[in-house]
């Protein structure tokens, strides 16, 4: 019996942006499923954006301090070494200190913040939010208009505030992330009401919510796996955008994460223990179909791009 | 290859006595071609038609038990591709490597804390489920001794990795029961097959290639031999993976037969560094590894993998829940705050999180609602002032503590008055509606005690 490989084909394909200025790279662009490298075309393979806080990260786990924490208090510091140490493909700049429940640092502070970090690298620069929707909405415009030229992502644009976000990112020739809660219909239906306000589809990144490992992954993994299906299957346009995943900043909130080996020695190794939280997360997403990976520590990056080129080799 | 509805109805008597419960034979056989149906209802069938279609009535992946009794795995019976179409069924087994040439204490060390590294997550018992004993000693006596510390030190079941002669030893020597046999492969088939009647346990196939696992699969069916593992043989991420993909599809999608097993994959032997091992074995979870055989399972790596596996293997229909209830927090008081939230264990697990991470004591109050968060619950009538009031007065926590205060979560603000009055006596706080904030929250707060 001669056994024929059984690949398969699809009639759809991931549209591919191309994000940043000085140095550009390009997102999504694949035909196939993640890592189907045997049966379809993957010209980029998923990205990676290191975060950068725009305020200086309170309570967060020892070993992201001890990689960091030098640079954690000066966004373009931290920004340069993700560029030039950690090897980031490009920089996820959070704007938390604009949020009004905590610093409420005001649009101009955060425009000075972020021209400071995209001048400073060649990288692409995405800029989120605190979540606050409404302050968001002001921020990312200023932001949008500061960084005009220079081919950022904004966001997230969410249902309460897309249409400012939205008008923002068209009129400034931005990129921008629709952020809808685990689901895939909204995340759909977000897209839509974008592209009818006129955003051109080749601008816009899906992002459909991170739960972290043991934290609702299995949700947002199969979210996004039914995002790629319906894009490649059903050829379903609006679900074509490249997908974005912050999940970072959900990894490093989960205890698993953060607690000392000495209140929890049963969870073993704490050096490794966040890293691999982290990785795992990622790994789940990115095989899931996530095209852009929003991570915080640098082994964990690591480990990822290793992974990347072992299943593309 | 699977029978179709007409390959089937030739086979039936075609009397259309509807004895079945179906109206008339072709009907039936329709359904059991669709896998509606089984053999067994019809009482009318030729034991040959028997032999014949049980074929076509089996799962397109069989299930494979390794071991006996309490710590017995099952792995395979998997009916789809994607985890959202119905529910990834047999959770895979992960697995310790012991190699025969390693040190004994070091040996008994690590199966100690393979068996301490046990935990308890929404409900379910985590932990590794095989020891991996391989001869790589070349030497059948110290692979038996080996074979014999393992048994003695951990009750999990074995894989046995090591030449036909070597393991007729050790399974001779009171060995364990129904272990997997590794492995079968082109040149030792027979061998391997004969150990595996003589001990009654599965056997892993190891293949050249695509074609020649058909063969082999096929040839071991023929001698009987149905509890069969895949090992494609390939050793780095990107062939394992695309095997794995492969074979799943051969069998579910192609229903081909010689396929239709569960797999086996060595990430311990595809990397030499600690943390891309669990990489792998993450990508193996994810997708279609039926056990993976890792050097390291410590505990930061192990129990992200347990996690990891619980959640990929999840029903994706139903929303996981905890048990309605009243948890102490970091060891409160009579004097501690009382909060309380919905049973959806994501809310559980990110609320219960940050109350321990602001190291406050706390009572956390947990209201079954069908395993919704807040909003939603809220949304849907269920967390509502009745079902709380209801929840609050059966439940201890009068006896627990000694004030009457209950924090609800900043979400459902709106229902504080009216739960007021259900809950006469109770003073209703309204706490944040992010938990993120809730450390906060519990550093200026405390309860009004009477
Ligand atoms: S019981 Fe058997 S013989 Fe009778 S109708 Fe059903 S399939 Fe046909």
């Amino acid at each position: 019996m001669a056994i024929q490989a059984p690949t398969e084909s699809y009639t759809g394909k991931i549209r591919e942006l191309i994000l940043g200025s000085d140095t550009q790279v390009a997102v999504g662009g694949e035909n196939t499923l993640p890592f189907y490298g045997f049966e379809g075309n993957i010209p980029n393979g998923p990205k990676i954006a290191m975060e950068v806080f725009d305020t200086e990260p309170v309570g967060w786990a020892d070993e992201l301090q001890a990689v960091i924490g030098d640079v954690w208090g000066d966004p373009v510091a931290w920004a340069k070494k993700c560029e030039s140490e950690f090897g980031a493909d490009m920089i996820c700049l959070q704007l938390a200190g604009t949020d009004p429940n905590g610093a409420n640092r005001s649009p101009e502070e955060a425009v000075a913040t972020v021209n400071a970090v995209v001048d400073a690298v060649k990288i692409p620069v995405i800029i989120y939010g605190s979540g606050n929707a409404d302050k968001d909405s002001e921020v990312l415009k200023a932001v949008a208009e500061a960084t005009q030229g220079k081919n950022v992502v904004i966001g997230p644009a969410v249902e309460d505030n897309y249409k400012s976000v939205a008008a923002a990112a068209m009129g400034f020739n931005a990129k921008v992330a629709g952020e809808t809660p685990i689901d895939v219909n909204m995340a759909k239906q977000l897209n839509i009401l974008m592209s009818n306000l006129g955003v051109p589809v080749e601008s816009i990144l899906v992002d459909p919510s991170t739960g972290a490992l043991g934290y609702g992954l299995e949700y947002c993994f199969s979210v996004n796996e039914r995002i790629k299906l319906a894009a490649l299957t059903q050829n379903d346009n609006m679900l074509q955008s490249p997908t974005i995943s912050n999940l970072g900043k959900e990894v490093w909130k989960a205890k698993e994460a953060k607690i000392t080996q000495a209140e929890a020695p049963q969870w073993g190794d704490q050096k490794k223990r966040g890293i691999i939280w982290e990785t795992l997360t990622a790994i789940s997403v990115m095989m899931a179909g996530a095209d852009l990976l929003i991570m915080r520590h640098p082994e964990s990056v690591k480990l990822i791009k290793q992974t990347v080129a072992e299943l593309m080799a | 290859m699977a029978l179709t509805g007409m390959d089937i109805f030739k086979q039936l008597p075609k009397t259309n006595c509807g004895d079945c419960g179906i109206p008339t034979c072709l009907a039936f056989a329709m359904k059991l071609a669709a896998g509606g149906a089984s053999l067994e209802q019809c009482p009318h069938v030729s034991e040959e038609a028997k032999a014949l279609l049980s074929e076509a009535s089996a799962p397109p992946m069989r299930g494979v038990t390794i071991g006996e009794g309490e710590y017995a795995l099952k792995i395979g019976e998997e009916l789809v591709m994607h985890r959202h179409e119905k529910t990834f069924f047999n959770p895979p087994g992960l697995a310790l490597l012991v190699e025969d040439t390693e040190d004994g204490a070091a040996v008994d060390a690590k199966l100690a804390a393979l068996k301490e590294a046990t935990y308890e997550r929404v409900g379910q018992t985590m932990r590794a489920d095989l020891v991996a004993v391989k001869n790589s000693s070349g030497d059948a006596n110290t692979f038996s001794d080996m074979v014999k510390k393992v048994m003695a030190g951990i009750p999990y079941p074995l894989v046995l990795m090591a030449d036909a002669a070597a393991i007729d030893a050790a399974m001779s020597a009171a060995g364990p029961a129904k272990p997997l046999l590794y492995a079968a492969t082109a040149d030792n088939l027979d061998a391997m097959a004969e150990l595996a009647k003589k001990y009654g346990a599965p056997l892993a196939v190891k293949p050249a290639s695509l074609n020649e696992l058909a063969e082999l699969t096929t040839k071991l069916n023929g001698m009987g031999l149905k509890d069969l593992v895949i090992d494609m043989g390939t050793r780095t991420l990107k062939e394992t993976f695309q095997n794995l993909v492969f074979t799943r599809r051969l069998a579910l999608k192609k229903k081909q037969r010689p396929f239709g097993y569960p797999t086996i994959t060595f990430p311990a032997e595809e990397t030499a560094d600690d943390m891309m091992e669990t990489v792998h074995a993450a990508v193996y979870t994810i997708k279609y590894g039926g056990i993976m055989v890792l050097k390291d399972l410590s505990p930061e790596k192990a129990y992200a993998l347990y996690v990891l596996r619980q959640n990929i293997y999840t029903d994706p229909q139903r929303p996981m829940q905890v048990d309605q209830g009243v948890y102490p927090i970091n060891n409160p008081t009579e004097d501690s705050p009382f909060l309380i939230t919905t049973n959806f264990s994501l809310t559980y697990f990110i609320v219960s999180s940050e109350v321990e991470g602001s190291k406050m004591p706390a009572w956390l109050g947990i209201v079954d609602v069908d395993g919704l968060s807040t909003l939603t619950a809220w949304a849907a009538g269920k967390f509502v002032p009745e079902r709380i009031a209801a929840f609050v007065n059966k439940s201890d926590i009068l006896d627990k503590i000694k004030h009457k205060t209950v924090v609800i979560p900043g979400y459902v603000a709106q229902i504080s008055g009216e739960l007021e009055e259900e809950l006469q006596g109770w003073k209703i706080v309204v706490g944040p509606r992010e938990a993120a904030d809730i450390p906060a929250f519990l550093k200026s707060f405390q309860p009004v005690t009477a």
